[in-house]
């Protein structure tokens, strides 16, 4: 891969991009094949411009659900894997209940967090968020927590160190980077969780609630336009925790 | 061997110090039976096959174990009271530089958990970095820098609270043999230069025999002492001895010793 010049790894993706939606226009635009719920790209574009401000604010919806429940997943599962590494039995407590946590269909849940906490606000979505940003976040924090390396934990208690710089020159920056690949994977996870989170209820906003409704009364277009919108923001969340991750491991272990 | 009058406390004095590990059926004996007598600034390596529990013995003088039995004392303290009052710095096979941090913030590590200031830590940083010949790479980072450099930064750092016992892991052993040569040099000169007691393991014997005013020949199962050879060179080390009958002979002596018997070749039978 590193071998290509550089202009060839930017030119690829650009050229199967123009070839897909080639053969899309082909498809809808000429053959005239394609199902009636596939519009062309055109009119997908021609949505997104004159929609733009109704799709933004749905997206703001979304993504302020996600990342409120990205935060607050994140936060627990820090403390949790605190706790858990702190002592075995807290991580004997503990581990039953994240795998139960990982195999549940979280976003199946968004009907009774609604009743339990009302449908008229975002809170069951924002819960739904946070349980699907917890696991990640927490395997991988706990994780991190136990990379300590023998000769650094030697050279820190033959320096006298005690054990809260233990913790803050050796423990917390080997978890780092584990907490960022955690954030990363949950970044998306949280997206998609309060994304579809909408289809099971609640208030009458956001992205998902916006492609039911008009993917059933057959407004294929605005539905798809919709859709990009949510690809964006999927793409987002992943950059800026991508980002984040590549900052904090610059520094690969020796 | 009896300290001279100057020492009120010898570095490390050891007796009777034995060390069982427990394992699931039963334990093992690393180490028993240890005398020892490490004079202020001498130079001593211990060297022995695998499982000599050479590495055991640095670990309990440098309280990263507790011995099972004995007495083991460094300067008159507690292994513990001299961890804690920081009289001895370490260094290890793996030089354990935290990657997070570029050279200066590596050697300044101990600095900085005893409190010393930003100012008095740049000034020890600068003198460190001179002595180990790292001062145009402090601003580098570990990943950067060769396994020799990393090593030297090591040191540097076992150096930086100006201990007067330095305890050394087979800190080459991981190094080509010419990085090796040229380190052993370095450290025979800060060693002296310091003036700080090293005790050193390896399991070389021309590294041993180069280096140390004694060399203790461990054995196996159960770990101890077999022997105690004083090289008597003195002076500074340099390629000279390298290539001296006397050290050859004492080369020969610690092979013997190692062995148990004296070395007989087939054509000489």
């Amino acid at each position: 891969m590193s071998a290509l010049p550089g202009w060839v790894r930017l030119a690829a993706p650009v050229g199967v991009g123009v070839l897909i939606v080639a053969l899309w226009m082909l498809w809808v635009d000429v053959l005239r094949t394609a199902p009636r719920m596939l519009p062309s790209p055109i009119a997908i574009g021609t949505e997104l411009g004159l929609r733009w401000e109704l799709i933004l604010g749905d997206v703001l919806v979304t993504g302020t659900n996600a990342v409120i429940g990205l935060l607050a997943g994140a936060l627990l599962a820090i403390v949790f894997a605190g706790l858990a590494a702190a002592a075995r039995p807290i991580d004997g407590m503990l581990a039953p209940l994240v795998a139960a946590l990982a195999v549940v269909p979280i976003v199946a849940l968004t009907p009774i967090l609604n009743g339990m906490f009302g449908a008229s606000n975002q809170f069951g979505r924002q819960a739904v968020a946070a349980i699907a940003a917890f696991v990640p976040v927490f395997i991988n924090v706990l994780r991190g927590l136990r990379q300590t390396r023998p000769v650094h934990r030697d050279l820190l208690r033959a320096s006298a160190a005690t054990g809260i710089q233990t913790f803050r020159v050796l423990t917390l920056p080997t978890a780092l980077p584990y907490l960022m690949t955690g954030l990363r994977i949950a970044s998306s996870l949280a997206v998609i969780s309060a994304l579809v989170a909408e289809y099971f209820g609640g208030p009458a906003d956001g992205i998902g609630t916006a492609i039911a409704t008009y993917a059933k009364s057959g407004r294929a277009a605005l539905s798809w336009s919709f859709v990009a919108g949510a690809i964006a923001l999927g793409l987002l969340f992943f950059l800026v925790t991508s980002l984040l991750e590549r900052l904090v491991t610059r520094r690969a272990p020796v | 061997m009896t300290p001279t009058p100057e020492d009120s406390a010898p570095a490390v004095r050891a007796s009777g110090v034995g060390k069982t590990f427990a394992v699931t059926r039963g334990e093992v004996v690393a180490l028993t039976g240890v005398e020892l007598e490490v004079r202020a600034g001498e130079f001593v390596s211990l060297i022995g096959p695998s499982g000599c529990g050479k590495s055991t013995l640095l670990r309990l003088i440098a309280d990263l174990d507790e011995s099972s039995i004995g007495t083991l004392e460094v300067f008159g303290k507690t292994p513990r009271q001299a961890r804690l009052d920081q009289d001895y710095g370490i260094a290890f096979q793996q030089a354990g530089l935290l990657p997070w941090r570029d050279v200066a913030a590596n050697i300044a590590l101990p600095l900085e958990l005893h409190g010393v200031d930003a100012a008095g830590r740049k000034a020890r940083v600068a003198e460190l970095a001179e002595l180990v010949g790292l001062t145009d790479f402090v601003d580098r980072y570990p990943d950067q820098l060769s396994g020799g450099m990393q090593q030297r930064v090591a040191i540097a750092r076992a150096l930086a609270e100006r201990p007067r016992l330095l305890l050394m892991d087979e800190p080459f052993g991981a190094l080509d043999e010419m990085t090796r040569e040229y380190l052993q040099g370095e450290l025979a000169r800060i060693a002296a230069e310091t003036g700080a007691a090293v005790v050193f393991v390896t399991h070389s014997i021309p590294e041993a025999v180069f280096l140390s005013d004694r060399v203790v020949v461990m054995s196996p199962r159960p770990g101890r002492i077999t022997d105690v050879i004083a090289t008597g060179f003195d002076g500074p080390r340099g390629d000279a001895l390298r290539e001296s009958p006397e050290y050859f002979a004492k080369v020969t002596e610690v092979r013997e010793a190692l062995h148990g018997a004296p070395v007989e070749r087939a054509n000489e039978r």
